[in-house]
């Protein structure tokens, strides 16, 4: 842990010794009367692992479609790198080097694995109408893809698969597949909705060790989860949502005997015995 | 029952003008809703703008036949944006009304008496194809025929230019489906928010893909004006973008050669059985006219019928269509 990080209960500034990568400042999104974010100050840290976790509703995948353009703050600023990302479509996002997995996964069934993975590379010559009709221009780049791809592949233990429709894989094999994809934009930011979300025990350990090595090669991780285990064991940095806010930040140590993170969680009247509350 | 001339007239209708005509409208709707999954029902509104951009420019504007071939791509450009830019930020659906809406406004626009010194109203434009004619190397009037097919010079002209085009196109489409670019336009039919957090501009991809497949419905409805050496606006009714859609589906979309196959069978099917109804023995003809009124007038009703029933056995014994893969559908499912 860098010296000097001190969780604050009100979610203001920590610091640490380099400058963060993504800093949202007073970010808003209401949908109807429902605050959905209202996020003060947030600072995610340079190539580090960052959980973001809280209660069901609590506005964490609401918070990551606003940092990740797939919705529109209502105020505040977003940026990355010092960079004013707010209102930028994510297209343009995964050029600067942020991209995201989804919840629900998104591998695509009707393309195969390797297809799958070629998708991911960006600035492809063979993506432009006119290029694309003459083959010469873009079969080099082609080559020079799919090798990348096969060594993301490989990597990530999806060889065997790799000429099959990406529709024939278990669901945990899809969520290897969507972050190796994710990997093949070359990113700087790596966001994470649930990676663990319906994968088993076995691979999902494969996919923490994986998760783990990506911050050496200078990539930042921000993921959601559920599973307490796999935030105890992977992240950095926690930060807890609560009703659109942020509740608390910190070490895993800290948050775990957070009181306001426990409250959250678990009621404020946790562990009180029931008759002798008052009945409102 | 003369069994020679229904063939001669089954196999001449097998690479006819109607299924190279309508091969070309069903890749370009192939591009749109094979591959990149948008749902456009104004198929026939882009042949219209073909037709009507080669029509008006030589016959009301007295300008070339070839400035005229210009205008088809512009007045199909054109459309393609009109009906993309509001709707394709959009949920799916709302590309199919405005296709649909869009379509029906051409023709009810250019057969109305305003627009009458533009599109000629009702009557139409003609003579604006000489130019066309004037190149072919058959005697136009003479009828030429090898083995059991048998056309008039004419359309023999017409055949040539057509087949050439269609094929040609189809290679087309076909390397740009093996590109990477076809296979960003896979990605956004069957996910767009990958595509987009990847990197992918999907909207721009889609304008893109309306474009390509409103262009070539464009190019279709210009041959098959020049053909009928006529624009008229009823000619582009809705019945015509369905018949796309069923040839589309017959073949299976997402297939590069499905569309020529699924004109083919349809076509065929159409002409064999009116063929074969119109020459069946007389007093056959009397007994189905007095127990199921099949008179000469439903004969080109009752093939509508039977073709619609192979449909529905299609559906159900062959989802796919001719060329489509069972395995891609059956992901659908999982």
């Amino acid at each position: 842990m860098t010296a000097g990080s001190e969780a604050r209960a009100d979610g203001a500034t920590t610091q640490a010794a380099d400058p963060p990568i993504i800093v949202a400042n007073g970010v808003v999104k209401t949908f109807g009367g429902l605050r959905a974010v209202d996020v003060e100050r947030l600072e995610i840290r340079r190539n580090k692992i960052t959980a973001l976790i809280g209660p069901n509703g609590a506005g964490k995948t609401t918070f990551f479609n606003l940092l990740t353009g797939f919705d529109k703050v209502d105020s505040g600023v977003i940026t990355l790198d010092g960079e004013d990302i707010t209102g930028t479509p994510p297209h343009r996002l995964a050029a600067k080097g942020m991209v995201r997995t989804f919840q629900l996964t998104k591998a695509l069934a009707k393309l195969s694995t390797i297809e799958n993975m070629k998708l991911g590379a960006l600035d492809q010559q063979g993506e432009k109408f006119w290029s694309a009709l003459i083959p010469g221009s873009w079969t080099k780049q082609e080559r020079e893809i799919e090798a990348r791809a096969d060594a993301v592949l490989k990597r990530f233990n999806l060889t065997h698969m790799r000429d099959e429709y990406a529709g024939t894989m278990s669901g945990g094999q899809r969520k290897l597949l969507e972050m190796a994809r994710a990997l093949m934009t070359d990113p700087r930011v790596v966001m994470l909705d649930e990676p663990m979300a319906g994968v088993n025990p076995a691979l999902a350990q494969s996919l923490l060790e994986l998760i783990k090595l990506l911050p050496g090669e200078g990539r930042t991780v921000i993921f959601v989860e559920h599973n307490m285990d796999v935030v105890q064991e992977i992240s950095d940095w926690v930060v807890v949502m609560a009703e659109g806010r942020i509740i608390a930040q910190g070490t895993k140590a800290e948050i775990k005997n957070n009181k306001a993170v426990v409250d959250a969680y678990l009621g404020a009247h946790h562990g009180e015995d029931l008759s002798k509350m008052e009945l409102s | 029952m003369d069994w020679g001339f229904i063939l001669e007239r089954t196999l001449s209708a097998s690479i006819g003008v109607e299924v190279m005509v309508y091969a070309l409208a069903a890749v370009g709707l192939n591009v749109h809703f094979g591959y990149t999954g948008l749902m456009n029902f104004g198929q026939a509104g882009f042949m219209a703008a073909g037709a009507y951009g080669i029509g008006v420019t030589v016959y009301w504007l007295q300008w070339s036949f070839w400035v005229g071939i210009g205008f088809v791509f512009v007045y199909g450009a054109v459309l393609a944006l009109l009906l993309g830019i509001p709707t394709l930020r959009l949920r799916a659906d709302y590309l199919s009304l405005v296709t649909i809406a869009a379509a029906e406004s051409i023709r009810l626009i250019a057969r109305s008496r305003v627009m009458r010194p533009i599109t000629g109203g009702v009557e139409g434009v003609n003579k604006f194809a000489e130019k066309f004619y004037e190149l072919s190397p058959f005697e136009l009037g003479e009828f030429y025929s090898v083995g059991p097919f048998k056309y008039l010079g004419r359309d023999v002209w017409v055949l040539v230019v057509g087949w050439t085009t269609l094929l040609l196109v189809v290679m087309m489409v076909r390397q740009l489906m093996r590109s990477p670019w076809g296979r960003t336009l896979r990605a956004i039919r069957e996910d767009e928010d990958a595509a987009r957090a990847l990197g992918k501009n999907a909207y721009f991809f889609k304008m893109q893909a309306l474009m390509l497949g409103g262009l070539i419905g464009a190019v279709a409805g210009c041959i098959q004006s020049i053909q009928k050496s006529s624009v008229q606006a009823d000619t582009f009714n809705p019945v015509i973008t369905f018949t796309i859609w069923t040839i589309l589906i017959i073949g299976g979309p997402g297939r590069v050669w499905s569309p020529i196959a699924g004109s083919t069978i349809y076509w065929t099917l159409i002409v064999f059985v009116e063929n074969t109804l119109r020459q069946l023995p007389a007093d056959t003809r009397e007994t189905l006219e007095a127990t199921i009124q099949l008179s000469d007038l439903n004969i080109s009703m009752l093939r509508y019928i039977l073709v619609g029933s192979g449909l529905l056995l299609l559906a159900r014994f062959r989802p796919q269509g001719i060329f489509g893969s069972r395995e891609e559908m059956a992901l659908d499912r999982r």
